[in-house]
């Protein structure tokens, strides 16, 4: 997927200037995933789930300790059930064993359930080019694939559309009348979905999880095509990276209590699909062919350093949820495939520091993310490392850093200090004027652009704490 | 007890009401409060912009200014939640400081904690009359605990009728140096803030950090709210509802 991540600040302004994207969002962020999930929880009991927190933590970090030797495992279990396993380090070695993967077994339509890695990768228009077609079947992937759109949210991915540009959308590339009504809209989705389904060789998915001990992909899902997906098609493609992996069944069980909660405050998602191998000799159904992909695209650079934490992630999006930036921007406004908390982390771990400036900063570091994340992912603490190693890099703007330095050197200089926010403190209420309210600042105008700044009351608290204790001296 | 006041350079410079009123509860709660004049500011602006050696700089400086006294005590969650919260881990890699930064983080409270958990203040000084509502500021929320303490001591004044807001623990979008960053994004986040306050029907808005003070009052002003004020939790309980000495 293309890079758009350096335009975080502009895409965000337009982001706010569209009144329909606004709207959509309004909807999404009152109410929404995040009161789901709060419902969830209090029906599992709040410390129920803190302790569930504290076991989908430590099953990821003992996966991430144990990493190769995981994934040495899943790949002979699952070679053993008849799948065949690839690896590949980058988008580019993704695209190319699929294509090849086409060009083996002859395949010319791809049904595709929901597959991040296949975002990072851009593999749709890849397939399009050799003349294999890629159809999303997730409702909501299917509405932004007609809409020419990446998706702006992990597993809501067209949570930015209203009902209206949905009809409209399936109106003008179904070629039926324009329906409004929703389970109207969803038959017609259905119906469009089945054929392709029936008539497709290839079915593309991602996989929430690997399970080292058998060999296994498994799909978290709600809508029942990513069962199709990897059951109808006489080939299917698992693609996922490789931080994927956990050790066991059970730990599985305990991760997908967490997961579903966190998403979408269900106790178990509709469909829980676990995929092992090709289809055996009894089996009524399931793909000829069976193939893992399994990719890097910077994953290991994250192991053993400081960023190692976000390898944890079962995207669950809760954090963007739970995000007052993502809920006012929306997830395109981040320029690449994840986006809100967990992406602000990603994308410049994965596309580079340099290539996402902006995305570090753009964060309140509320810790709403932190609190809800299901594998206690520090998200602010990161995003404040990735601002050190900006700094350290010399990526950030002169002025920005002369100023914080400026603020510091006066800050350890306690008579520079007092002198200069004296005068500060009687100019800017001077700003004020009668309302005591600056309208223009005359630095950082970013702040005044759609706000007033409260003027000071015009002396330093140091001032008036020197007058108080000279009118009633201190007994000490 | 002997407390050291830590004012915060927002409430030097822009609302010393807060720091006055913070000084008179403190006493009313029978503390011997310390006013060290050198304090200037906790590092937070660096810490957060990925200027860990300016943060650690004046990091040091405020383990020295308070390490006499019993506790620290600051009317914001986010300067307390520094120094409680950040300063361990901002000094990790040096075992003298860190040691020193984990004494000084364990006897830092933030303001209306104390005057609940610690010093209970017992009669509330203020008056005031009319219905307010509390916004959770993130960082004394989510860092320090706060969120019971402030209302329960505002309970303990008569005239006062509590509304809550639909979502008092949303974040205002102030963020620091993200305010300014992206200041577009941050006002359209202290709008739903605003909106919330509006329909709670509240016409004070109380709370306990100036940074969220600033970014709300500022927004709710240029979208031409004159009548809703927006006070500091510090002010409301001390009685001088914003009015300096």
């Amino acid at each position: 997927m293309q890079v758009r991540s350096m335009h975080f600040k502009a895409r965000a302004g337009q982001a706010l200037a569209d009144r329909t994207l606004q709207s959509n969002l309004h909807k999404f962020g009152t109410g929404g995933l995040a009161a789901l999930r709060a419902k969830a929880v209090s029906e599992y009991g709040r410390d129920a789930f803190e302790a569930l927190r504290d076991a989908a933590k430590e099953i990821r970090d003992r996966g991430l300790a144990d990493l190769p030797a995981l994934l040495e495992r899943f790949e002979a279990e699952a070679t053993r059930r008849g799948a065949t396993v690839l690896w590949a380090q980058d988008g580019d070695e993704v695209r190319e064993l699929v294509l090849e993967i086409c060009r083996r077994h002859g395949l010319r339509k791809a049904v595709k359930s929901k597959s991040m890695l296949s975002e990072e990768a851009g593999l749709n228009d890849a397939l399009a080019a050799h003349g294999v077609e890629p159809i999303e079947t997730d409702l909501g992937e299917y509405i932004i694939q007609l809409a020419n759109e990446p998706p702006s949210h992990i597993i809501a991915p067209a949570v930015h559309k209203s009902k209206d540009e949905v009809s409209d959308l399936f109106a003008k590339f179904h070629g039926t009348e324009r329906k409004t009504d929703i389970p109207q809209l969803t038959r017609e989705a259905r119906e469009v979905l089945r054929r392709h389904f029936l008539s497709a060789d290839l079915g593309l998915s991602g996989a929430n999880f690997l399970i080292a001990e058998t060999g296994s992909g498994v799909i978290v899902t709600n809508e029942g095509n990513g069962r199709m997906v990897t059951t109808l098609p006489r080939v299917h493609v698992a693609i996922t990276g490789i931080e994927k992996v956990i050790p066991t069944l059970e730990d599985f069980a305990t991760l997908l209590r967490a997961l579903t909660r966190s998403a979408t405050g269900q106790p178990i998602s509709n469909y829980v699909s676990m995929f092992t191998g090709p289809k055996g000799r009894d089996d009524g159904d399931g793909p000829e062919h069976m193939y893992f992909i399994l990719v890097d695209n910077g994953r290991t650079g994250l192991v053993g350093g400081d960023m190692q934490e976000m390898l944890r992630c079962i995207r669950c999006g809760a954090c963007m949820n739970h995000c007052p930036v993502y809920k006012t921007v929306g997830g395109h406004s981040y320029g690449w495939v994840y986006p809100g908390p967990m992406g602000a982390i990603l994308t410049p771990s994965y596309v580079g520091l340099e290539n996402a400036l902006d995305l570090p900063h753009a964060a309140t570091l509320c810790n709403q993310c932190g609190v809800v994340c299901p594998v206690k992912i520090p998200l602010p603490d990161l995003l404040r490392t990735l601002r050190e190693k900006q700094v350290e890099r010399d990526l950030r703007p002169k002025g920005e850093r002369a100023g914080l330095r400026l603020w510091a050197w006066a800050a350890q200089r306690p008579r520079v200090y007092a002198l200069a926010t004296k005068v500060a403190v009687r100019y800017l209420r001077g700003l004020g004027g009668r309302r005591g309210m600056i309208s223009r600042l005359p630095f950082g105008n970013g702040w005044t652009l759609a706000r007033e700044m409260p003027a000071p009351q015009g002396r330093t608290f140091r001032e008036l704490y020197a007058a108080r204790r000279r009118r009633t001296p201190s007994p000490s | 007890m002997r407390v050291g006041l830590f004012v915060t350079c927002l409430v030097d410079l822009f609302r010393p009401s807060v720091g006055l009123a913070a000084l008179e509860l403190l006493e009313a709660a029978g503390c011997e409060v310390i006013v060290p004049t050198t304090q200037t500011c906790c590092g937070q602006p660096g810490y957060n912009s990925g200027d860990r050696a300016s943060a650690r700089a004046l990091a040091q400086k405020v383990l020295n200014e308070f390490a006499d006294v019993d506790y620290v005590v600051a009317p914001s969650g986010s300067c307390s939640g520094m120094i409680r919260v950040h300063y361990p881990a901002l000094f990790r890699d040096d075992r003298a400081l860190a040691e020193r930064a984990g004494r000084l983080a364990a006897k830092t409270y933030e303001l209306t904690d104390f005057l609940v958990n610690q010093a209970p203040l017992r009669q509330v000084p203020g008056r005031f009359s009319g219905a307010v509502a509390y916004h959770d500021c993130c960082a004394g929320l989510r860092e320090m605990g706060v969120k019971a303490q402030p209302r329960a001591l505002l309970a303990k004044m008569a005239g006062i009728e509590m509304r809550e807001l639909a979502e008092c623990e949303q974040c205002c979008g102030f963020g620091g140096t993200f305010s300014i960053k992206f200041g577009d994004v941050s006002a359209a986040i202290a709008d739903r803030k605003c909106d919330d306050v509006k329909a709670s029907g509240a016409g004070t808005l109380v709370l306990g950090d100036l940074g969220c003070m600033l970014n709300i009052e500022g927004r709710m002003r240029r979208r031409g709210d004159t009548a809703t004020r927006v006070l500091h939790v510090a002010e409301v309980l001390a009685g001088d509802n914003g009015r300096v000495g």
